[in-house]
């Protein structure tokens, strides 16, 4: 365990001697929020509520989608495909730590990282700049910060699935593209699952990409009663625990037919 | 004369080495497709909630977008700069490009060309055939005519902003993620500029002009009169800022003074 645990702390260090990339990043994102805050502000245009949400409630939905992001998002397809194609993975296989679960912790390192020097002076920020309305329910909180935890596994072994077919696709950079865009549509993170007509929002209950950005984001904005909220995070620990068995499955494979070139 | 044979011997090469990967470009056709679609989708969904935005309807925001995506689609075929910093002033490979016997700039948007963007332009104006023939448009003769002279002052507009972005790194030599946040910004100018407040619709239209590569130049097809004006002045604004970016970029390589090495 203690290993682990030294993972996330490496991550997190490097992480923060290359923070002035981050200062941007905040920009990058407000740019967004601002670009969906105007759009929303027109669709609404007069009317009160679309959907059970308000406009102030579309707003703060906006932005904390976004600043959740922060947290959960990382690259580890892309690094799992860099190190699986270069050979690398060769080496962090003979070493003492399972790989999966070693990405798994960086990921979770860079997470906490972005959480605090991104996420929390990023809110500060679009709380000045936008009509944000939050709660100061420590309840909705926790469950909301419960919840963006659960996320953060969800969309982890989203990435590390898609990571593990470059054993087998060799060159996915296009399928990584895809599940990125995939992702920023059916979680939620650009428009809400309610907003989808009734037959999209079936299917997609069948998914896990709602438990993404369209869960942390209902609580936080208060828009699901307790017991919706706490029905929606059964759900994400569900997939969480569902997307195990893929992941070991194809990791299982993987090994077997593992042909390193040289080294 | 002597460009346009450069010009046409490193597209006939390009489509070779292409070619030699077909599966690749194939899944990266699909890619860009998908992210067009999920465009697409959002808009939809969206108006399946309002049946304006900011006065225009449904399709004539399709149209817009479908427009948008063929200066787009030319601007990422032929101006795929972004890495300008890293590539050619940090590794120094800038040296190389200046014993060319064509302009730097040139020789640069020659090795770094995508032809594949391109299809891009083709889904594009499929999108604008849809919406338009939703709205009931009629060609005129010249509808095509200034459908291309918009297209390529759209695309200079582009063009310009990012090769001014990459002259940059002539003069100060930290990364910046100046070029990712300019891709984010560039996506205002996909929906009408009403939509935004004053300051961010003047600096759409003056210092960051993303409007004339989308909702500009897009609402003279859509007969928007109140708009012409800023439609005609498309090419104007492309041309300018293209200009501007080309004596920004000569200025930069008289400075510039290798990587060492």
């Amino acid at each position: 365990m203690d290993k682990y645990v030294e993972m996330i702390r490496i991550r997190f260090l490097m992480m923060l001697a290359y923070r002035t990339n981050y200062y941007t990043g905040i920009l990058i994102y407000s740019i967004n929020i601002g670009a969906y805050y105007f759009l929303w502000q027109a669709i609404y245009g007069g009317k009160e509520q679309i959907q059970g949400l308000s406009v102030t409630q579309m707003t703060t939905y906006v932005a904390i989608s976004w600043m959740a992001r922060a947290f959960y998002f990382n690259n580890l397809d892309r690094e799992m495909a860099m190190e699986i194609m270069e050979g690398k993975v060769a080496v962090e296989l003979i070493r003492p730590y399972n790989y999966l679960g070693m990405k798994t912790m960086q990921g979770l390192g860079e997470g906490i990282f972005r959480l605090f020097f991104f996420s929390l002076p990023g809110l500060v920020i679009v709380y000045f700049i936008f009509p944000i309305q939050f709660t100061w329910d420590l309840r909705v909180w926790s469950l909301f910060a419960f919840s963006t935890f659960l996320s953060f596994f969800i969309n982890t072994q989203l990435n590390l699935l898609t990571g593990i077919t470059t054993f087998f696709l060799f060159n996915n950079a296009g399928l990584i593209r895809a599940k990125r865009v995939i992702i920023d549509l059916f979680s939620g993170l650009l428009l809400p699952i309610s907003f989808f007509p009734e037959s999209v929002q079936s299917i997609m209950k069948f998914l896990p990409f709602q438990g993404i950005s369209y869960v942390p984001s209902m609580i936080f904005t208060q828009a699901f009663t307790h017991r919706e909220a706490m029905t929606a995070i059964g759900q994400q620990f569900f997939w969480v625990i569902i997307l195990i068995l893929p992941i070991q499955l194809l990791w299982y494979i993987a090994k077997k037919q593992l042909v390193i070139q040289g080294g | 004369m002597f460009y346009v044979s450069m010009f046409f011997q490193y597209i006939s090469q390009y489509v070779k080495t292409r070619l030699q990967y077909r599966a690749d470009l194939l899944v990266e056709f699909l890619s860009d497709l998908l992210s067009q679609a999920i465009n697409l989708i959002f808009i939809l969904v969206v108006f399946g909630h309002t049946d304006l935005l900011g006065g225009w309807s449904r399709d004539e925001i399709i149209f817009i977008y479908g427009f948008f995506l063929v200066p787009y689609a030319v601007f990422s075929a032929f101006f795929n700069i972004w890495d300008f910093n890293e590539r050619y002033i940090v590794k120094g490979e800038l040296d190389r490009i200046l014993t060319r016997p064509i302009h730097s700039l040139f020789q640069i948007i020659l090795e770094r060309i995508e032809l594949e963007s391109l299809l891009g332009a083709v889904t594009g104006i499929a999108v604008m055939i849809y919406g338009g023939s939703q709205l009931g448009l009629t060609l005129s003769w010249y509808d095509p005519f200034l459908f291309i002279v918009f297209v390529i002052g759209g695309a200079l507009v582009y063009g310009g902003i990012f090769v001014m972005l990459a002259c940059i790194s002539f003069w100060a030599d930290a990364k910046t993620s100046i070029i990712p946040m300019m891709y984010n910004i560039s996506n205002y100018g996909r929906y009408p500029v009403n939509i935004y407040n004053k300051l961010i619709r003047f600096v759409l239209t003056w210092i960051l002009p993303f409007a004339f590569v989308g909702v500009y130049p897009a609402s003279f097809f859509l007969g928007k009169k109140e708009w012409y004006w800023y439609s005609f002045l498309t090419p104007a604004i492309g041309i300018a800022f293209f200009s501007l970016s080309i004596i920004l970029w000569n200025q930069g390589v008289k400075k510039y003074r290798g990587a060492g090495n």
